[in-house]
């Protein structure tokens, strides 16, 4: 399992009902379900993923968070997973709204534009940068609405949601964000994850 | 075909059954067909649903009919609803022509047939019914509850009588609520019934009635693009038009055998009240307009099936059930299957279906096989 996942199942306490949204080939939803006992279940707009996650007995859901998040009633979940998606919805702010809505607590992890090869590709190639992590060319990435931790984090600020915890991952190193550390980690971390209310 | 029908297997229900309508019925017969063993456990019981035209006669040739169970493609050795590993039931509805109590039953009272005196009925009533059967079988909890169209109504239906009684439910290509156009082309049908001047005769048989409400419904079950790339504009006979109203094209002739073939299984009052049945259903209402409150107490899992090019019962009413459950909390999956095969897909080999059946059962199974249901 990916490191990433390795710190969302962390923040995760153990015998609570989760939603992972975009919960893919469900390897988190699986991980949760057999080690944590958690009551997991999943939206996924792929249809062959969706089938290979009913085929392991995971009760996952074929359909778009945009359109579908809204028939799950307001805190019906303990955790809402959003694994590095947000940036590509097209109104990124409305589905994180769904999200607060549906969980008591909203674990989201983004894909940090800050990173400082992203900064140097910009600056010394002057192309949209192209990255192990975000591996798609301006033409063709589903990525609308890119941000750096620090925007995420300005962004809670002014909606004023809580973060109540914030991890970040370099290399597969996880650290802590925190507020001294803030700027240097917006550098040098590939991914920010977040848990929110 | 009367010998035969005879010696199928069948249960007298010697309980009241108070029907929708208020009615009472009682002393009535259910007809059954089982495949594979019930195990030591009694966990691996299976309750499949039949739709509008078919019977208890699920896989294997239909020893009335001798041609190949409904659901052939889905159920059998090594099929993905296993025969070898699963103990698969399955009942002729209520008001059904294969034994079950029906239409074409003789009324004792007057030693004729019930024909219209016959009850109408629900899908709440052919649930109730087969929850008998599943008491005289000794089952007390089921594996799953499956079946597609009227086959998935059921499930629905069942799950909502009976929240603890089965591990898991597999409604597929279905809906909670009979739609306008769903009522409106069974209405279709009903009307060519009773337009033949045959029908109601108790001697006569209106097949020309039953054979054109069945072409009606064939087109019903296919998806435009389906018959397009099976038909096109093909000609019956190689030749040029005929310039009359015999069968130019291979539609015409395909739907017309479609017609005849299926009055020599059929009785046309069973339609009638069967389409009737599915018209009534609407679980929405049960529950005063709230479908969610029909699975409140439910403790199976869902896994819900649609068909992309299902145009009858749309993945759009499948949906409903599926923001249903998940509104009350309820364990479901959903995922709609791409074919170009219509509302018949379910029936037909489409692998990616079959695939989703066999594994959602297996892992289904995989969760409660240690558990006894004696």
């Amino acid at each position: 399992m990916k490191q990433e996942f390795k710190v969302i199942s962390k923040i995760i306490k153990n015998n609570k009902r989760v939603l992972d949204i975009g919960c893919g080939d469900g390897t988190l939803m699986e991980y949760l379900k057999k080690n944590q006992n958690n009551d997991v279940r999943g939206l996924e707009p792929e249809k062959n993923l969706v089938q290979e996650c009913i085929a392991k007995g995971l009760s996952v859901i074929e359909g778009d968070a945009e359109k579908e998040l809204i028939q799950f009633p307001k805190k019906s979940f303990d955790y809402v997973v959003l694994s590095q998606t947000l940036q590509a919805f097209l109104n990124p702010e409305e589905v994180l709204n769904q999200l607060l809505r549906i969980g008591k607590q909203t674990i989201i992890s983004i894909p940090n534009f800050g990173y400082w090869k992203i900064r140097l590709h910009l600056l010394f190639k002057g192309t949209m940068p192209v990255t192990k992590n975000i591996p798609y060319d301006w033409y063709n990435t589903p990525n609308l609405h890119m941000c750096t931790i620090q925007d995420f984090v300005n962004f809670c600020d002014k909606k004023n949601i809580q973060i109540d915890q914030s991890m970040c991952l370099t290399n597969e190193r996880i650290s802590e964000i925190t507020v001294t550390n803030m700027r240097y980690k917006n550098i040098f971390s590939q991914l920010g994850v977040f848990l929110i209310k | 075909m009367n010998s035969d029908i005879k010696n199928i297997k069948k249960i007298v229900i010697n309980q009241t059954l108070e029907l929708d309508c208020g009615k009472k019925i009682k002393d009535f017969p259910i007809a059954y067909e089982t495949y594979g063993t019930l195990n030591k456990n009694k966990n691996n019981a299976i309750l499949t649903f039949h739709a509008l035209t078919g019977d208890q006669f699920v896989t294997n040739i239909n020893p009335i009919t001798k041609r190949e169970g409904w659901w052939s493609f889905a159920v059998g050795p090594g099929k993905a609803i296993d025969t070898n590993k699963y103990y698969v039931i399955c009942a002729n509805v209520l008001g059904g022509c294969m034994g079950s109590f029906g239409p074409n039953q003789i009324n004792s009272e007057t030693n004729k047939m019930f024909g219209t005196t016959f009850p109408v009925i629900t899908i709440k009533d052919i649930v109730k019914a087969q929850s008998y059967l599943l008491d005289y079988l000794g089952i007390k909890k089921l594996l799953a509850v499956a079946g597609g169209s009227m086959g998935g109504m059921q499930v629905l239906q069942f799950t909502s009588l009976y929240p603890d009684r089965a591990h898991c439910a597999i409604p597929i290509a279905c809906t909670a609520s009979h739609s306008a156009q769903n009522i409106a082309l069974n209405e279709l049908g009903r009307q060519a019934i009773m337009a033949d001047p045959n029908w109601n005769d108790e001697n006569l048989s209106p097949d020309k009635g039953l054979a054109v409400a069945r072409m009606a419904a064939h087109i019903t079950y296919l998806s435009k693009q389906g018959l397009q790339e099976k038909f096109g504009r093909k000609l019956q006979d190689k030749g040029s038009l005929k310039f009359s109203f015999a069968a130019d094209f291979q539609i015409e002739s395909y739907l017309r055998y479609q017609g005849a073939s299926f009055v020599d299984r059929f009785d046309a009052n069973s339609y009638l009240y069967i389409t009737r049945a599915m018209d009534y259903f609407d679980l929405e209402k049960q529950f005063n307009g709230n479908l969610s409150l029909a699975f409140k107490n439910t403790k199976s899992k869902f896994c819900i099936i649609s068909f992309s090019s299902d145009w009858l019962y749309p993945t759009s009413e499948n949906k409903e059930v599926v923001i249903a459950l998940n509104a009350c909390g309820a364990n479901v999956g959903f995922v709609e299957i791409s074919s170009d095969k219509g509302h018949d897909s379910f029936l037909l080999n489409v692998p990616s279906f079959l695939k989703t059946l066999s594994e959602f059962l297996n892992s289904a199974y995989d969760e409660i096989k240690n558990e006894t249901r004696i």
